[in-house]
C-alpha cells in the first residue's frame, strides 16, 4: 500500500513544489545562517523571522534505524516490517529525515552508508522525497 | 470560582536559582482509585469521574481534610485520549454514547470545575481548566499554593483507557499526512515517545556500547518493583515478574523496542493533596515538602532528536532542578524519573549522576544491584512498566518513601529526599521532594 499522502499547507507548499519538481529546497535562516527542515514559521535556532528557501544537494548518511514491525498507521500495516532510517544531511547534519531506504531489505540497513534523495509518487502529482543507499 | 489564564507559575528556564518557596508547600495526602485496564464504557461507578472523585476522597481522607476545606482543584482534563494525548486524538470514539448523558465530562473526560461541582466543594476558589499532564501541573500545585491562590489544593491525574487496539483510530487511520504529521506519518512514524527515544538510544548503544537488550534487568526491576506495590495494576492482576528469556524473546513493536519496553495504558485516578507547610503539620500525615518544581518543553532542531539533543536537553533539566532545590547529585536518594518506555529512563539516570553514573553508564548501573532493598534501589516506584500507566507512580513512591511507609517498597538507604517526575527529555517536569523543609 502507498504511503501516507501529504497535505501542503501554507508554510509547506514551496517545500511540497520543489519536490514535486524532484528537487530539495530547505528553509534558511539569514540571521544564524543555519538550514531548517522541517519548515518552521521562526528559526529553531535563534529565533529569527528572516527565512528564505534555499535549494540543497540531496546527500547525507545514514546515522541509525529501526524497523517498524507493530506500527499503528493502518495505511502502513501492509508494509512491515520496514526500516524507518534517521538520515543526518551532508550540508548540514544537525538536520535529518525519516527514511524507508527503499532497496534495502529490512534489518539489512547499513548504519553510516552514504545515501541520495529520490522522489517517489505516492498519489498523482504528489511525490515525497526518500534516500536510497549509494552503491 | 477564579480561572486565571495569565498565571505564570512555571519554572521553565535555566539560572532561576533557588525556589523562593522551597520547603514552604507540602503535601500532605495521596489517594489512589483502582486501576483498571480499561472503561467498558458502562460501569458508571468506573468512570474517570468516579475515579477521580474517588482519589481525592482518598486523598483528604488521608489528611484529614473534608471537602469544604478545599479551595483548590488543579486536575489534567486532556488524559490519553485527548487532545495532549498524542496525534490520534480521536482514538477510540466511543459509540455507545447516548443521552441522558450530554457531555464527556465524568465519563472521560474530568476538570477541576466538574470535580468541584460533583463532589459539593463549595469553597474552591482555583480550578484552572485546559491543563497539561502531571508532569507539569504537580508544579503547579505547588506554585499556587505558594502563590497564595488556594491553601489546600487537589491535583488529579486521570489516565483513560478505552476498548480497542490503542491508537489505531483517528488521524492513524486517515490516508493523508496534514499539519506537522506530513514530516513523519508518510515514512510510519506515527508519533509519540517510543519514536522520539528509539533513535537516540540506538545511538547510545553505538557510541558508548552494550546493545538493546541490556535493559532487560531494568525493566525486570520495574516488574518486581510493581508487584511491591499494592494499589497498582500488577499487583492487583497478578502480573508475575518477567525474565531475562521472557525480555529477549518478546515480540518487537518498533525493533529493537520490545512490548516488554511499554507501559500498559489502564484506566485510573490519582490525587494529592497539597498545601502550606504550616498547615500540613496539623495534618494526619508526616508531611512531605517541595523543594523544587522544573518545567521544560524544549525545541527540536530537525525531524527527529538525536542523542546529542538528548543529552543537551536533559543536562539542562537536571541543572534546572537541583539549582532549584539547592542540591546536588549526590543529595538525592530516592530517583523516580519516568519510565513510559523503558529507553528514557537512562537519559535522565546519567543527566542527574544520581548515584554517581555518568553519561554511558547507565547499562552498567542496570546490570548491579538497582533492587529496593540494595545500595541503589533506582526507580523504586516501579514505575509505569511496573504499576500501569497511571503516571503517579513515581510522585506516590517518593512521597511513601519520605514518610518511611513504603511497605515492602520502603528502601534500606537514606531516604530524606525524592526526586519524581513525569517527564520526556523534550517536555514534562519534575518535582523535588524532602523528608524536612530545609
Amino acid at each position: 500500500m502507498p504511503k501516507l499522502i501529504p497535505v501542503a499547507d501554507e508554510l509547506s507548499k514551496p517545500f511540497w513544489d520543489a519536490v514535486n519538481a524532484k528537487r530539495l529546497m530547505l528553509q534558511h535562516c539569514g540571521a544564524c545562517n543555519k538550514l531548517q527542515y522541517p519548515p518552521q514559521k521562526t528559526c529553531q535556532v535563534c529565533g529569527g523571522d528572516t527565512i528564505t528557501w534555499k535549494e540543497v544537494a540531496g546527500k547525507g548518511h545514514i546515522a541509525t534505524y529501526i524497523v517498524i514491525e507493530d506500527g499503528r498507521l493502518n495505511r502502513r500495516m501492509p508494509d512491515q516490517p520496514y526500516n524507518l532510517a534517521m538520515v543526518t544531511l551532508d550540508a548540514d547534519p544537525t538536520v535529518n529525515f525519516y527514511s524507508n531506504l527503499p532497496g534495502t531489505p529490512p534489518y539489512k540497513v547499513p548504519v553510516g552508508a552514504p545515501v541520495e534523495v529520490t522522489f517517489e509518487e505516492v498519489a498523482p502529482g504528489q511525490l515525497i522525497h526518500e534516500w536510497r543507499v549509494v552503491g | 470560582m477564579a480561572t486565571p489564564t495569565d498565571y505564570k507559575w512555571r519554572r521553565d528556564k535555566d539560572g532561576l536559582g533557588v525556589w523562593k518557596h522551597r520547603g514552604k508547600v507540602a503535601i500532605a495526602g495521596l489517594g489512589h482509585s483502582p486501576v483498571d485496564r480499561r472503561w467498558d464504557g458502562v460501569s458508571m461507578d468506573k468512570t474517570l469521574g468516579a475515579y477521580c472523585m474517588l482519589a481525592c476522597q482518598k486523598a483528604m481522607d488521608e489528611a484529614g481534610l473534608t471537602v469544604d476545606q478545599i479551595d483548590g482543584i488543579i486536575c489534567c482534563d486532556s488524559h490519553i485520549a485527548g487532545p495532549s494525548g498524542g496525534s490520534a486524538s480521536k482514538w477510540a470514539p466511543r459509540p455507545y454514547f447516548d443521552p441522558p448523558y450530554d457531555s464527556e465530562l465524568g465519563l472521560t473526560l474530568v476538570n477541576g470545575e466538574w470535580l468541584a461541582k460533583n463532589m459539593g466543594m463549595k469553597n474552591v476558589k482555583f480550578a484552572p481548566t485546559k491543563l497539561p499532564t502531571i508532569g507539569e501541573i504537580v508544579g503547579m500545585a505547588a506554585q499556587a499554593v505558594a502563590d497564595g491562590l488556594c491553601t489546600n489544593c487537589l491535583m488529579v491525574y486521570p489516565c483513560g483507557n478505552l476498548e480497542g487496539r490503542y491508537r489505531r483510530g483517528g488521524e492513524n487511520a486517515d490516508d493523508y499526512a496534514r499539519g506537522a504529521r506530513a514530516w513523519t506519518v508518510p515514512w510510519g512514524n506515527h508519533g509519540g515517545n517510543d519514536f522520539i527515544n528509539i533513535f537516540p538510544h540506538n545511538q547510545y548503544c553505538l557510541r558508548y556500547g552494550g546493545k538493546h537488550d541490556d535493559l532487560a534487568p531494568y525493566v525486570i526491576n520495574q516488574h518486581k518493583n510493581g508487584m511491591l506495590t499494592p494499589w497498582g495494576f500488577n499487583y492487583n492482576n497478578d502480573v508475575q515478574p518477567i525474565t531475562v528469556e521472557d525480555y529477549v524473546t518478546s515480540r518487537y513493536i518498533l525493533n529493537p523496542l520490545r512490548i516488554w519496553d511499554c507501559d500498559r495504558p489502564v484506566q485510573a485516578a490519582t490525587a494529592y493533596l497539597f498545601t502550606t507547610a504550616d498547615r500540613a503539620k496539623d495534618m494526619k500525615q508526616k508531611p512531605v515538602y517541595v523543594l523544587n518544581h522544573s518545567q521544560h518543553n524544549f525545541k527540536q532542531r530537525s525531524t527527529q532528536p538525536d542523542l546529542d539533543e538528548i543529552e543537551m536537553w536533559t543536562d539542562r533539566t537536571a541543572k534546572r532542578m537541583y539549582e532549584g532545590a539547592g542540591l546536588g547529585p549526590k543529595d538525592v536518594d530516592i530517583f523516580n524519573p519516568y519510565d513510559g518506555y523503558s529507553i528514557m529512563s537512562q537519559f535522565f539516570l546519567e543527566a542527574f549522576q544520581w548515584h554517581g553514573v555518568k553519561r554511558g553508564d547507565a547499562l552498567k548501573f542496570y546490570a548491579g544491584d538497582i533492587s529496593v532493598k540494595g545500595p541503589h534501589p533506582f526507580n523504586s516506584s516501579g514505575g509505569n512498566l511496573g504499576t500501569g500507566r497511571v503516571r503517579s507512580a513515581m510522585y506516590t513512591d517518593a512521597i511513601e518513601q519520605l514518610r518511611g511507609t513504603a511497605g515492602d517498597r520502603q528502601v534500606t538507604v537514606r531516604a530524606e529526599t525524592a526526586l519524581a517526575a513525569f517527564t520526556t527529555p523534550s517536555s514534562g517536569g519534575g518535582l523535588m521532594l524532602g523528608k524536612h523543609p530545609s
